[in-house]
């Protein structure tokens, strides 16, 4: 177990250097020039041009550059400054991440709770009425857009009927965040559903099932420790690596509430071709992949004693 | 608040073609009256305004965008500011005079501070100005200082050149209250240009950490800065100890920082924001119907323009009658009134309105659709190499559904192919403009500086100009250009430019397409709410109600 804990760790090193040099190298790569960008239609002065490119550092080459920007983070845990603000990307990342953690943990305890329990209600009686309108519900759910999704939801509950606020302020209370929140979680919430349905309904059948029921033990150990247990190893994976998702592409969601997380300073970073923030951001974004399916891997073995890791 | 509106432009100047609504709601310009139902105000209210995170610094001299200048421009003032009518008052300075328009004296009031408390001197001008010209602290609007003497030797051209000194020798002080700016060359509207926000003073606290100072600026303007908490909100209290003509009439202003214009229109309907300062296309067919006679819906002196790349196979070397002819195929009246849905205002010339010296239909007939003429003259020109044009535009900005619209009406009306060129965003529409990739025209605009037509004319059409990115040259045209800037006074040069503009119909340097318009709105908290001629609302004269 510690080995390939450490074993997992080690191979972190290679995924990180490799994803953040492609990210790096892809923004290199699109056309438009940070510095330049900061001038619009008034046109640039070619000295101030380059006296700002050669401060950045932005006149090496690029190698040289990701170089640089690794030993920053590597060795000082710094991420740089952003081109135009000349704030801290840290700082940057600091403000935003919190929010976004925040609205990815309220869609994920609502994609596990509603999920789970969905697809358990399904799962357990698979073919009947209830199982139906679960499946046209979630059905519904994965084939609309976020966007129609949340502008649904704002429309009917802040415009008409006026039960909450349309936007997140300023404060981005956990109240606040709930609508968002469940907004994000819905489409994986639908999944979460279906795959707990199927594998339960599936599991149902299984010769270990007949067996603890010919037992005749009492039907919340049967449904709880038996079924549950084994019907949830293809939820928990997907679920692991949802979260980073959820991070990850909150954008829409972030966007149409007004919320000021990851999303927005993901989109900023791209329009202003500010590599050092998008690097920073989509670093954190790589570890929180690479732990949660560390964790995920490691769930399994609680889930399925028969899974060991040598 | 003068400042180049680029950023904006990007973020927030898309139109999409919704079907064109007809607009309920009266259609009266409230923003002269300010709103009908005036109450009782509460001097010390403190209202808010959708405002996008500032992208640099709060430093005078590196704030370009409208973000950061129009909250650089609540915290500093500069020696002289405009009316809505483009008349220079002063404001800083008690006065700015010259008699040869290459020697200006400048007299401050007395008594005025910076908010940390230490007083405003001539010394406070010039040094910042020194500072903010000098290469090394690499100022996005260095450039500005171009026209003093000595900028040279603190600005010097080629990449990497270390400045030869460290100010300017152009600026004198006098004495505590005195300077003097000695130009390069006669400028007769150059005290007009002192109203932009890169001429503004900084205390002496600036110089110690100006990343600091960027962070939390001191200024001497009509507000104090209190707080900047990132891609929320900033906060600016007024300051009662301001000496200037446009004291605030409120207790403060929050710039609120908004994800999308959209829900910025949400939230000032909800009473969460009290002023916007641009409307999404989704909410433009309904804003007059929701907000009433607080909508806005007025002209500011804006241009958005088809530039000529002169270099470009198409155009290299074309007759001007090519390009009056491809003006005059381009119906303006049906795009502004349908695709824009009556945001934009056709355009009869080069130089915006509300500027001094804009002239009504300068351009005559080239800006008149006119299908017949329009043939007969792309035929007379030579007619266009390949019979196709392209326009260049970022897909990022809403501008595909006019230059759509353009390239309708240019087919129809002269069977001339014509198709838009889509660049994923601003910044690769900027790089295929810098390294002179744009295949026939562009799509440009231009927002005042300084409410003189020279900002329209000189800054755009002499060669060379930073903001002439067609390749358009024209000796000739740059003779008449420096007369005009050494003509005996400010009333000449303006003439003088006129002549210029009723010129420019000959040679074509861009197609003015239309001039833009403010469409925004105003909560029921806030009365008085007035625009100036850059499009950002005039935030000392918001009155908070009761």
């Amino acid at each position: 177990m510690g080995r390939y804990v450490a074993r997992r760790l080690l191979q972190m090193i290679p995924v990180f250097i490799g994803t953040t040099l492609l990210i790096f190298l892809m923004v290199y790569t699109l056309p438009g020039d940070p510095v330049r960008g900061l001038f619009g239609d008034k046109g640039a002065d070619p000295a101030t041009l380059a006296a700002m490119r050669h401060q950045l550092g932005l006149d090496q080459p690029i190698l040289v550059q990701y170089w640089d920007y690794m030993k920053g983070i590597l060795f000082h845990f710094d991420f740089g400054n952003q081109i135009a603000s000349g704030r801290p990307v840290t700082d940057v990342l600091g403000d935003a991440f919190p929010v976004t953690l925040e609205l990815a943990g309220i869609a994920f305890v609502i994609e596990i709770v509603l999920g789970v329990g969905l697809g358990m209600i399904a799962g357990l009686r698979a073919g009947k009425l209830t199982d139906n309108i679960v499946l046209i519900v979630t059905l519904l759910i994965i084939s609309m857009p976020v966007f129609v999704i949340g502008f649904l939801i704002k429309s009917v509950f802040a415009f008409q009927l006026g039960w909450i606020e349309p936007n997140v302020s300023n404060n981005a209370t956990l109240g606040e965040l709930f609508t968002p929140g469940i907004v994000l979680g819905s489409l994986s919430l639908a999944y979460v559903a279906r795959l707990t349905r199927t594998t339960m309904a599936e599991n149902l059948r299984a010769d270990y099932m007949r067996t603890a029921i010919a037992k005749g033990l009492p039907k919340r150990r049967i449904v709880g420790v038996h079924l549950m247990r084994n019907s949830l190893i293809p939820v928990v994976t997907f679920l692991g690596t949802d979260l980073g998702a959820l991070m990850g592409g909150a954008v829409v969601t972030e966007g149409l509430f007004n919320v000021k997380g990851i999303g927005g300073t993901i989109f900023d970073s791209i329009v202003r071709r500010e590599g050092t923030t998008l690097v920073g951001l989509v670093t954190i974004l790589v570890l929180v992949y690479l732990v949660m399916s560390l964790i995920v891997d490691l769930l399994y073995a609680v889930l399925d004693p028969r899974i060991r890791y040598a | 608040m003068r400042g180049a509106k680029s950023a904006k432009w990007v973020a927030g100047a898309a139109i999409i073609a919704l079907a064109a609504t007809a607009c309920g709601g009266n259609d009266d310009d409230s923003a002269k009256s300010g709103g009908s139902a005036k109450g009782a105000v509460d001097p010390n209210g403190i209202f808010s305004i959708e405002v996008g995170e500032p992208q640099n610094p709060l430093q005078p001299a590196n704030t370009m965008e409208s973000n950061g200048s129009i909250v650089t421009d609540a915290i500093f003032s500069q020696l002289v500011d405009y009316d809505p009518t483009g008349k220079l008052e002063m404001v800083n300075a008690e006065s700015v005079d010259t008699t040869d328009s290459k020697l200006w004296t400048v007299k401050l009031k007395a008594g005025w501070k910076f908010h940390d408390g230490t007083p405003v001197t001539a010394e406070s001008y010039v040094k910042a100005w020194n500072w903010a010209a000098n290469i090394t602290n690499a100022q996005t609007n260095a450039s500005w200082f171009s026209d003093i003497k000595g900028y040279a030797d603190v600005h010097p051209d080629g990449d990497g050149a270390k400045p030869k000194a460290d100010a300017m020798s152009g600026l004198k002080v006098v004495d505590d209250t005195t300077f003097t700016i000695e130009l390069n060359s006669a400028l007769p509207y150059f005290s007009y240009k002192l109203g932009y926000t890169v001429f503004s003073p900084l205390p002496e606290s600036f110089y110690a950490d100006p990343k600091a100072a960027g962070e939390k600026p001191v200024g001497n303007g009509a507000y104090k800065f209190v707080s900047w908490d990132h891609k929320k909100q900033i906060k600016v209290v007024r300051n009662d100890d301001y000496k200037g003509p446009d004291k605030a009439k409120n207790g403060g202003v929050i710039f609120k920082n908004y994800t999308t214009l959209e829900t910025a229109y949400e939230d000032l309907k909800s009473g969460n924001v009290d002023v916007l300062r641009q409307l999404a296309p989704k909410d433009l067919p309904v804003y007059k119907a929701d907000l009433g006679d607080r909508a806005v819906d007025q002209a500011y002196s804006a241009i958005q323009t088809l530039g000529v790349a002169f270099y470009s196979p198409t155009f290299k070397g074309v007759d001007p009658k090519v390009i009056q002819g491809l003006s005059m195929a381009i119906d303006r009246n049906t795009i502004t009134k349908t695709v824009l849905q009556g945001t934009r205002e056709p355009a009869t010339g080069w130089v915006a309105k509300g500027v001094l010296g804009y002239q009504d239909n300068v351009a005559g007939d080239v800006t008149t659709y006119n299908p017949t003429k329009a043939k007969a003259l792309i035929k007379e020109g030579g007619g266009v190499p390949g019979n196709k044009v392209f326009i260049q535009f970022n897909a990022d900005g809403g501008h595909k559904e006019w230059v759509e619209a353009v390239c309708n009406s240019i087919k129809q009306a002269t069977g001339v192919e014509c198709v838009g060129d889509s660049k994923t965003d601003f910044q690769a529409d900027l790089n295929a403009r810098d390294a002179k990739e744009v295949k026939s025209f562009y799509r440009s605009g231009w927002v005042l500086d300084y409410p003189v037509n020279a900002n329209f004319i000189s800054d755009l059409f002499k060669t060379g100009a930073a903001g002439n990115q067609g390749g358009f040259s024209n000796p000739a045209l740059d003779k008449e250009i420096k007369a005009a800037d050494s003509a005996a006074s400010l009333d000449e040069s303006v003439k003088a430019y006129q002549q210029i503009e009723k010129e420019l119909v000959n040679y074509m340097p861009t197609i003015p397409l239309w001039y833009y318009k403010v469409n925004a709105g105003y909560s029921e908290k806030v009365q008085n709410v007035q625009y100036a001629q850059d499009g950002d609302p005039i935030l000392t004269g918001v009155e908070v109600k009761k």
